[in-house]
């Protein structure tokens, strides 16, 4: 039994069968990867996951509960952390500030009134904040604008806001989409110290076939929204129908 | 001290200073001069500076903070001011009850008016916080004419019940809005030399109510929930991956500013004890946004710097005539003068709305952060040039 | 059921005014993404375009006109408008009847100049900036062109009448087989409302059958991919700019003889037109339309005595209900399209 457990999940957007019949399992502790061509319903699922969307039919269990009609930020409170795949931060506020926030969403919940108190008087979320920090690099920076940091900055920072949640899963939507190949790498680096470090689960959607064999455990593979295979990265690589799928584009 | 940093009670020690020393700072010119029309120190005035402050503080809590821009925020005023009316008329005419209960009606009617249009975000929460204040606008002025006094406005009468106090003074008068025996209108003036000062207690309550909100607004600007409300502005998804709930953030920030405003409302009313539908129209509303963003919003400062300013421009700029121009320019040729007088004419008196609205323009295209950036931009300026200099040429807003 | 025709006929009028703004201000939002609050300003400087041409062909001169004296008997002054010499009396009289169609033929190029200028000079500065700020500028324009026109043109009303020969109303009563006099309704509202039609028809050909208003709509669905195109989109939007401006004019100038001109009419307007572009669907031209007249109806609905009995002060607040119902429950409002200023 998986710490994540998706079960015949469909979708449809007017006539497009956008997902059939998508079953999922992320065991815990482990880094699982879904792949697929464009178009194969890989953000569709990830946007099930996160409760951005709810399918017609299915069921989508987490940790023993479902989180299926749930609000994303319902969501994020059940351990589940997402990384865009355009770094999504509070570009008006410091380094500092946007790691403070999930600090507070962690300890008070999705809502607390605490409009008196002071942020300078809260010692144990500016230590979290600047251990996190100091984690991946960024103490010297904390006073920044997150807006104007660098591109693998901003990425950075997004990862040290999800895990500074200590998420139970960690989504991550092609984490090195765009990106130059160190920049690829240093990720790659990054993702792999994390998952031993901190033993977060991991699920990454990712189109990248390096990025996907560097660090999944386990992969699912999806077509045209359906699921193709599910198993583990060396099958995965000689699979015939993945080879089909995917056939044309050079990375396999 | 009283849990802020230095830099916050520094600024909360200059709006102190400069609230309760107005009638010395606001009356510059001696008494008789030319440039006496240009004193502002007289007490209906100075009631307005403060009490506009105090609306457009709470209104900043909201626009400055989460970006929400709401143009039915005087909806809330209008609120306020009825329910102090209506305590004057029934209760008493201490202004106390009637300022609490006006916060605390204009809170419930900001909570209902808040839970809808926050369903809403971006222009479609400013289209609908207009609709319900012109909602309310239009009833008040017709339907509920038996609440509000409709056309001519709620006012006291002789036979009002005032169940705690007199319904009529010994001579047959209406009473008028006192705290605990001192009435509002009550004035001390003092004369040194050419020079005359008036301290009005009206002038003086609210003033001290102002000091409270600039307080309670620093602290939730330095709180975690303002820092919540600066996210929500900022990126509302990355808010809700971060298991935060935007909605009651933005609903608390919505009350809140509804208080400020019914705050201010009933202060209103506490100085002068009438309450008209006009004061919910969305002109209203607009002019508290123009306060707002002419001293900047999301700053601490700003709003109260922008609510004096356009008071004082209403007030003083507006008695501006030709003949006063005239004996301004009189060193100019005659041809020049009149030249000169012509060309400012259509910017003072009843033009002044054609001087706000191009300064409110040039505001939000060259200083989309109000005065205070301006004032920050002139200090950063001087530090430049002569950093010896700076502090003390330069007014440095704190924030 | 005359009472009802009565009432629909009553709503064209005002729901023509709201639907040519609205018109224009979903132009606006669609193709250049900016929120125009100056929108209703123009609406009412047309007004004055109209009220501005009235004043220039009754223009006059004094002339003694011998033929007559005054009480004390001296040659008597009178004022003959200059028109009179160029065109003679009798042409004279009847150019200076048909001045507000007459003002038509000026509005078109000083709308479209006004609008060249708002966007060349202000608006195209705030393309990036966040759409409060676009809120904010338009606001602040607003405000100084409706004090320039008040400081030029005073405060009070100025009557602005219509031709005479629209003067009089069409007893629909009669022509419908209802008593007479029970559905009469003013010849220029008729008027009005046929004119309205005439230029939303045009500016939906327009858009439709020529290729500028091809690459507008494409420009309209995605402004990126048509750039991408090589087209210049900007000056096409700034022409379409143009436009807007002299709808909203043109909506402006034959308003003038039903409500006199003052410099608040563009305010009051605009309120109530960006409620009905809310109501159509943001950046959905024919939902803009049909929201103006459907919303112009209702009002004239909730405005008959029936009703307010039962419901007292529905007749102000009807729009405003319409517009919050419709927000809550079809958040892109009638016909809006997906996505359109969410965020």
């Amino acid at each position: 039994m998986g710490i994540l457990e998706v079960k015949g999940i469909n979708k449809r957007f007017g006539g497009l069968q956008a997902l059939g019949d998508v079953n999922l399992s992320v065991a815990e502790n482990t880094t699982h990867a879904i792949i697929g061509p464009n178009g194969a319903g890989k953000s569709t699922l990830l946007n099930v996951l996160v409760g951005k969307l709810i399918p017609d039919s299915g069921s989508v269990m987490f940790d023993g509960q479902s989180v299926l009609g749930r609000k994303p930020h319902e969501i994020n409170q059940m351990g589940i952390s997402r990384v865009f795949q355009t770094p999504e931060i509070f570009g008006d506020l410091s380094v500092f500030e946007n790691v403070m926030i999930p600090c507070f969403a962690k300890r008070d919940g999705a809502f607390r009134m605490h409009a008196i108190e002071s942020i300078f008087a809260e010692k144990d979320i500016q230590q979290q904040a600047d251990e996190i920090l100091s984690d991946v690099n960024m103490l010297e920076k904390k006073d920044m604008t997150a807006s104007s940091l660098s591109r693998g900055d901003k990425r950075r920072l997004e990862m040290a806001m999800c895990l500074v949640q200590d998420p139970k899963l960690l989504l991550l939507d092609e984490p090195t989409a765009g990106m130059a190949r160190a920049d690829t790498e240093n990720t790659i680096n990054l993702l792999k110290e994390i998952r031993e470090q901190r033993g977060i689960t991991m699920a990454i959607i990712e189109h990248d076939m390096n990025v996907v064999f560097s660090l999944a455990e386990r992969i699912t593979v999806l077509a045209q929204g359906m699921p193709l295979v599910e198993d583990t990265p060396d099958n995965i690589k000689g699979h015939p129908k993945v080879r089909e799928a995917y056939l044309g584009e050079a990375q396999v | 001290m009283l849990g802020l940093e230095k830099k916050d009670l520094r600024l909360l020690l200059i709006v102190i200073g400069l609230t309760m020393l107005a009638p010395f700072i606001l009356n510059p010119f001696p008494e008789g001069s030319e440039m006496a029309q240009f004193n502002a120190g007289y007490p209906d005035l100075m009631q307005r500076f403060v009490i506009f402050g105090i609306f457009a503080i709470g209104f900043n809590i909201l626009f400055g903070l989460t970006g929400y821009l709401s143009f039915g925020h005087a909806a809330f005023l209008g609120v306020g001011s009825y329910a102090a009316v209506w305590m004057f008329k029934l209760l008493s005419m201490n202004v106390l009850p009637a300022i609490i209960l006006s916060v605390i009606i204009a809170g419930l009617f900001s909570l209902l008016i808040g839970f809808i249009s926050l369903r809403r975000s971006g222009i479609y929460f400013s289209i609908l916080t207009l609709a319900f204040a012109q909602m309310s606008f239009a009833l008040a002025y017709s339907v509920l004419t038996p609440i509000t006094g409709g056309e001519t406005g709620l006012q006291l009468a002789l036979d009002d019940p005032r169940i705690f106090g007199a319904a009529q003074t010994a001579t047959g008068n209406i009473p008028v809005p006192a705290l605990f025996g001192l009435e509002m209108r009550a004035s001390y003036e003092l004369a040194l030399g050419n020079w005359l000062f008036t301290f009005n207690a009206g002038y003086y309550l609210a003033a001290l109510f102002l000091i409270l909100s600039f307080y309670l607004a620093i602290r939730i600007f330095r709180s975690p929930f303002g820092m919540m409300l600066r996210a929500i502005k900022s990126n509302q998804t990355r808010m809700s991956y971060t298991g935060l709930n935007s909605r009651p953030y933005t609903l608390a920030a919505f009350v809140i500013s509804g208080m400020y405003a019914g705050l201010a409302g009933g202060l209103m009313a506490s100085m002068d004890p009438l309450a008209g539908a006009e004061r919910m129209q969305w002109t209203a509303s607009g002019e508290v946004v123009l306060m707002t963003i002419l001293g900047g919003a999301g700053t601490l400062i700003g709003p109260v710097l922008g609510a004096g300013m356009i008071k004082y421009f209403e007030n003083i700029f507006s008695k501006i005539n030709d003949t006063i121009l005239h004996g301004w320019f009189a060193f100019l040729p005659d041809g020049l003068e009149n030249f000169v007088v012509a060309i400012i004419h259509p910017f003072i008196g009843k033009g002044w709305h054609l001087t706000l609205g191009l300064v409110f323009m040039l505001v939000v295209i060259f200083l989309p952060g109000g005065l205070v950036q301006g004032g920050q931009k002139i200090a950063a300026m001087f530090r430049r040039k002569q950093p010896e200099d700076a502090k003390s040429k330069a007014t440095e807003p704190a924030e | 059921m005359d009472q009802f025709i009565l009432q629909i006929l009553n709503g064209l009028d005002k729901g023509s005014a709201y639907a040519l703004i609205a018109l224009g201000l979903t132009l606006i939002f669609g193709t250049l993404g900016v929120v125009n609050f100056a929108h209703g300003a123009l609406f009412m400087l047309g007004a004055f375009v109209a009220v501005t041409m009235s004043k220039l062909l009754t223009l006059s001169h004094k002339v003694v006109d011998e033929t007559r004296t005054d009480f004390l008997g001296n040659p008597l002054q009178v004022e003959v408008p200059y028109i009179y010499d160029w065109f003679g009396q009798a042409t004279g009289d009847v150019i200076i009847d048909w001045a507000v169609p007459i003002s038509i033929i000026a509005a078109i190029p000083v709308m479209i100049a006004i609008g060249f200028i708002m966007e060349r000079g202000l608006i195209k500065h705030f393309y990036k900036r966040p759409h409060a700020d676009q809120i904010l500028v338009t606001f602040g324009l607003a405000i100084v062109i409706q004090e320039i026109v008040k400081y030029l043109y005073g405060a009070n009303p100025i009557p602005t009448p219509a031709p005479s020969a629209f003067v009089g109303s069409f007893d629909f009563g009669v022509a419908l087989g209802f008593d007479p006099n029970a559905i009469i309704y003013p010849y220029w509202r008729l008027v009005y409302f046929f004119f309205s039609i005439g230029i939303i028809a045009a500016v939906f050909a327009f858009l439709q059958f020529t290729t500028f208003g091809m690459v507008v709509r494409a420009g309209m669905a995605d402004r990126e991919t048509v750039g991408l195109l090589g087209i210049d989109i900007d000056k096409r939007f700034t022409i379409m700019f143009g436009i807007a401006a002299a709808v909203a004019g043109l909506a402006g100038v034959m308003y003038a003889p039903i409500n006199s001109p003052n410099y608040h009419m563009g305010m009051d307007f605009l309120v109530l037109s960006f409620v009905v572009v809310v109501v159509g669907g943001m950046g959905s031209l024919p939902g803009a339309v049909a929201a103006g007249f459907l919303l112009g109806i209702l009002e004239s609905f909730a405005s008959m005595s029936a009703v307010i009995d039962f419901l007292p002060g529905i007749n102000q607040i009807i729009i405003y209900l319409v517009a919050i119902i419709i927000l809550l429950t079809r958040p892109r409002g009638l016909m809006g399209r997906k996505g359109v200023m969410e965020e």
